[in-house]
C-alpha cells in the first residue's frame, strides 16, 4: 500500500504557501489525501502543521498553491477560495482544534446540535416554522436529536448529554469535539493532536473510534499528532514536515526508517539538535 | 503590609490579631489629618485644634471592627464550603430545583402584574412606576437577545429605542398613522438600522465593539439634536397622538361621530383609564417579547447566538456563517428596543434627544448584567431593583444615587454571576422528570 495510485486523491495540495510578513510557515508544500483512508502528518513543533490546518479550512488564505477537493457529491472544489464557513458546510471537510474548541457553557448534547444548524436552520424556514413549531420543523429537530444521540452512543458519552461541556474533564471534551464535528456530516475529517493529554487506555480507544470511522464509514481523515502510538499504528499513509517542507512521505514503516525524518526530530548532531530545539 | 490580605484559610488568632492591628494602624495614620486634626475659628483666624480622644476612639473601632469583620467573614466561607460539601450529589435536583424557582418566579409575577392596576386602580404614581419597570423590562430582554446570548457588548442600546420612538413620533404626527400601523413599520426601521449598525462591526469584538456601539448611540443622539427639520432639534416633538382601545379614545369629550372608551363602556371619565390601559399595553408588549424571545433561544437561530458567544471560531468551523448570526441578534434586538420607543413616544405624547442619553444604554445594559445574563427571569428581577431602588431613594435625596451604587456593587459581590444565572439548556436527551422517575426505581 504504498502511495496513492491505488485509491483516487480526495485532497489534493499543490505548491501552497503560506507566509506572515517574513515568515514562510509553510514551503511549496505539495502533498495528496486519499479518499476513505488516514494520512497522517507529523513534524517537530512548529513545522507548520496547523498552519496547513488553518489553510485547508479556510481560516488563513494561502499566499499561494491550490487546494483541490474531489467532491464525492458536488464535483471538484478549490478550498484557498472558500471562507471558513463554507469549507464546512459546502465542502464538508470538518475540523477539530488543538487546544479544544468547544461550547462549554451549552451542554453535550446542544455542541453537537448546534453542528447540524445549518440543517436545522433551512427546516425551521429561517425560524418562522420554528417559532410556530411546525411539523416539518419538530420533524427535522428529532433527526438531529437522534443524530446526536446515535454519536454519542458510539462514542460513550451518552450519560453526560446533559451536562455543561465545559465542566467535563479534559480527555472526554476531546471526545466530544469529535462528535460534533461528525455531526457536520464531514467528508474529510482534520483532526489536530486529537490524543494530546489522552491516557493510553484513552488513546487506544481513539485509535479504534478513528479505524471505524475510516472503515467502516468510509471517513477520510487527516490526522496531525505527536503520539506516535496513534499515528503509526492507525495511519496508511505519513506526510512529514519540517520548517513547512515536507521532507518524506509513504507508509509508517518507510517513514519510521527515513534518515531525513530521523534527522529532522533528533537532529544530525548535538549542536544541531539544540537548534531545533 | 503583606499581613492585610484577604487570606483563603480560615486565620488563627494570632493572625487575626495581628491583621487587626495593622489595619488599626493604617485607620490611625489616615485618622491624623481626618479625625486627629481640625481647624476652628478663632477670632477671624483659623487655629488648628487636636481631637486625640476622638481618634483614639475611632482606631479603636476600626480594631474591633475588622476583628468582627474577619470573623463573619470566616465563619460565611466556612457554612458555605459545609453546604457545597453536603449538596455535589445532587447537580440534577439542584437543577430541576432552581427550574421550579423560575417558574414559580414567573408565574408569581405573571399574577402580580395582572392584578396591580386593579389593586392600585386610583393610584397614579404606582400606576406610573409599574409601567416604567414594564419599559425596562422589555427593553431588558431585547438587549438580553444581543448582549445575553450572542455574547455582543452593545452600549448604545438606546439608539434603537430612540429610532423606535421618533419613527412612530414622525409617522403618527406627519402621516396621521395610528399607533398599531406604525408599531411594526417603526420596530422594521429600527432593525434596519441594527442592520446598518452591525455591518461595520461584523469583526469587532469585546472592548472595540462597546465603543463603536457607543459611538453609534452617540451619533444618533446628536443627529437628533441637530437635525431640527426632521426631529424639532432640541425642542423634540410634541402632541403625539395616543394609543386607543380598538378606536375609542381615553378623552373626557369624544370627536364629533365617535365614542369615548367611557361612554361605550358607560363608566364615568378618569384620568386613570388611559394610565391603566397603557400599562397593559406595554405588559401585552412585554409578555409577547418573552415568548418570541424565549422561543427564538430554543430554536437553531438561538443556539447558533449562544454559540456565537461561547466561541466564534468554533462556530465558523461547525459550518456557521457568522455574519448572518450576528445581523440577526443586532437586528433583532434592535426591532425590540424599537417597540419599546414606539410604546414610550406613545405613552409620553411628548419626546426629545433628552430621553435618550447614554445612561439609559448604561441602566438597561446593568439590568441585562444584574439579572443574569441570558436569564429572561433575571431581567425582570433587575429591572424592578434598579427603577424601585431610586424612587424608595427619593426620601433620602442626595444619597440616591449613593444608594443606587452600593445596591450594584452588593448585588455583584453577592452573586457575581448575576441574581439568576442559572442557565437552562434549550433541550435534554434525557428530561427531567424521567430522570427523577428512574432515581425512584433505583
Amino acid at each position: 500500500m504504498t502511495s496513492t495510485t491505488s485509491t483516487p486523491t480526495l485532497l489534493s495540495v499543490q505548491r501552497l504557501t503560506m507566509r506572515f510578513g517574513g515568515l514562510t510557515a509553510i514551503d511549496d508544500l505539495s502533498l495528496d489525501v486519499p479518499a476513505g483512508k488516514i494520512t497522517g502528518i507529523i513534524g517537530p513543533n512548529g513545522a507548520g502543521k496547523t498552519t496547513l490546518f488553518n489553510c485547508l479550512t479556510g481560516f488563513y488564505k494561502p499566499t499561494t498553491g491550490t487546494l483541490r477537493l474531489a467532491h464525492p457529491e458536488r464535483g471538484e472544489m478549490r478550498l484557498e477560495a472558500l471562507p471558513s464557513h463554507r469549507v464546512a458546510r459546502d465542502a464538508q471537510v470538518v475540523r477539530t482544534f488543538q487546544n479544544i474548541r468547544l461550547f462549554p457553557k451549552m451542554t453535550v448534547l446542544e455542541n453537537l446540535i448546534v453542528a447540524q444548524h445549518n440543517v436545522l436552520q433551512r427546516a425551521s424556514k429561517f425560524s418562522v416554522a420554528g417559532i410556530f413549531k411546525l411539523p416539518g420543523y419538530r420533524a427535522a429537530e428529532r433527526q438531529a436529536i437522534d443524530r446526536a444521540a446515535m454519536w454519542l452512543e458510539r462514542l460513550k458519552l451518552t450519560h453526560l448529554a446533559d451536562h455543561a461541556a465545559g465542566d467535563l474533564p479534559y480527555g472526554i471534551q476531546r471526545r466530544i469535539e469529535i462528535a460534533r464535528a461528525l455531526c457536520v456530516d464531514p467528508v474529510l475529517l482534520c483532526l489536530d493532536e486529537p490524543a494530546a493529554g489522552l491516557n493510553p487506555r484513552e488513546s487506544a480507544e481513539l485509535n479504534e473510534l478513528l479505524l471505524y470511522l475510516c472503515g467502516e464509514l468510509g471517513i477520510a481523515i487527516l490526522l496531525i499528532e505527536h503520539d506516535m502510538s496513534v499515528v503509526m499504528n492507525v495511519s496508511d499513509h505519513i506526510g512529514v514536515i519540517s520548517y513547512g517542507r515536507k521532507i518524506a512521505e509513504g507508509t509508517p514503516e518507510q517513514v519510521k526508517h527515513d534518515p531525513q525524518v530521523i534527522k529532522a526530530y533528533l537532529g544530525e548532531d548535538e549542536d544541531e539538535g539544540a537548534a531545533a530545539a | 503590609m503583606s499581613a492585610v490580605v484577604f487570606a483563603r484559610h480560615a486565620m488563627t488568632p494570632a493572625e487575626r490579631l495581628r491583621d487587626a492591628s495593622w489595619v488599626a494602624f493604617v485607620g490611625l495614620i489616615l485618622g491624623i489629618p481626618l479625625i486627629g486634626l481640625t481647624t476652628v475659628d478663632v477670632g477671624g483666624k483659623l487655629a488648628i485644634e487636636t481631637r486625640f480622644g476622638l481618634l483614639a476612639a475611632a482606631v479603636v473601632a476600626v480594631f474591633f471592627g475588622r476583628l468582627l469583620l474577619r470573623w463573619a467573614v470566616d465563619q460565611a466561607r466556612n457554612r458555605k464550603l459545609d453546604r457545597d460539601r453536603a449538596s455535589t450529589a445532587t447537580a440534577a435536583d439542584r437543577a430541576r430545583g432552581t427550574q421550579k424557582l423560575v417558574s414559580v418566579l414567573g408565574w408569581l409575577a405573571l399574577g402580580a402584574s395582572i392584578a396591580l392596576p386593579i389593586a392600585f386602580s386610583d393610584n397614579r404614581y404606582v400606576v406610573d412606576t409599574a409601567t416604567t419597570v414594564l419599559i425596562y423590562v422589555m427593553l431588558g430582554w431585547g438587549l438580553n437577545v444581543v448582549v445575553g446570548l450572542a455574547g455582543l457588548l452593545d452600549l448604545g442600546y438606546v439608539a434603537f429605542y430612540a429610532v423606535g420612538a421618533y419613527s412612530y413620533a414622525l409617522l403618527s404626527t406627519q402621516f396621521g398613522w395610528s399607533f398599531w400601523e406604525a408599531l411594526p413599520v417603526s420596530g422594521a426601521i429600527a432593525a434596519s438600522f441594527g442592520i446598518l449598525l452591525g455591518y461595520p462591526i461584523l469583526r469587532l469584538r469585546g472592548d472595540y465593539l462597546a465603543i463603536v456601539t457607543l459611538g453609534f448611540g452617540e451619533i444618533i443622539r446628536i443627529i437628533l439634536v441637530n437635525w431640527t427639520e426632521l426631529s424639532g432639534g432640541p425642542n423634540g416633538i410634541g402632541s403625539i397622538p395616543r394609543p386607543s382601545f380598538f378606536g375609542l379614545e381615553f378623552t373626557r369629550s369624544a370627536p364629533e361621530g365617535q365614542q369615548t372608551f367611557a361612554d361605550f363602556f358607560g363608566l364615568e371619565f378618569s384620568a386613570m383609564h388611559r394610565l391603566i390601559f397603557l400599562y397593559y399595553l406595554i405588559l401585552v408588549l412585554a409578555l409577547l417579547t418573552n415568548l418570541f424571545v424565549s422561543r427564538l433561544r430554543k430554536l437553531p437561530v438561538g443556539r447558533a447566538w449562544e454559540a456565537l458567544r461561547e466561541d466564534e471560531i468554533a462556530c465558523q468551523a461547525m459550518g456557521m456563517n457568522t455574519t448572518n448570526i450576528k445581523l440577526s441578534a443586532f437586528a433583532i434586538g434592535a426591532m425590540l428596543g424599537g417597540f419599546a420607543g414606539v410604546f414610550f413616544a406613545a405613552r409620553q405624547g411628548f419626546i426629545s434627544p433628552e430621553s435618550f442619553v447614554f445612561t439609559e444604554s448604561a441602566i438597561v445594559l446593568a439590568i441585562v448584567v444584574l439579572g443574569g445574563m441570558g436569564s429572561q427571569m433575571g431581567v425582570v428581577l433587575a429591572a424592578t431593583l434598579l427603577v424601585l431602588i431610586p424612587e424608595f431613594g427619593r426620601n433620602f435625596s442626595e444619597y440616591r444615587m449613593l444608594l443606587f451604587g452600593l445596591a450594584m456593587v452588593l448585588i455583584m459581590v453577592w452573586r457575581p454571576g448575576g441574581l439568576l444565572a442559572h442557565r437552562e439548556p434549550t433541550l435534554r436527551l434525557n428530561p427531567l422528570v424521567q430522570d427523577a422517575g428512574a432515581k425512584e426505581a433505583a
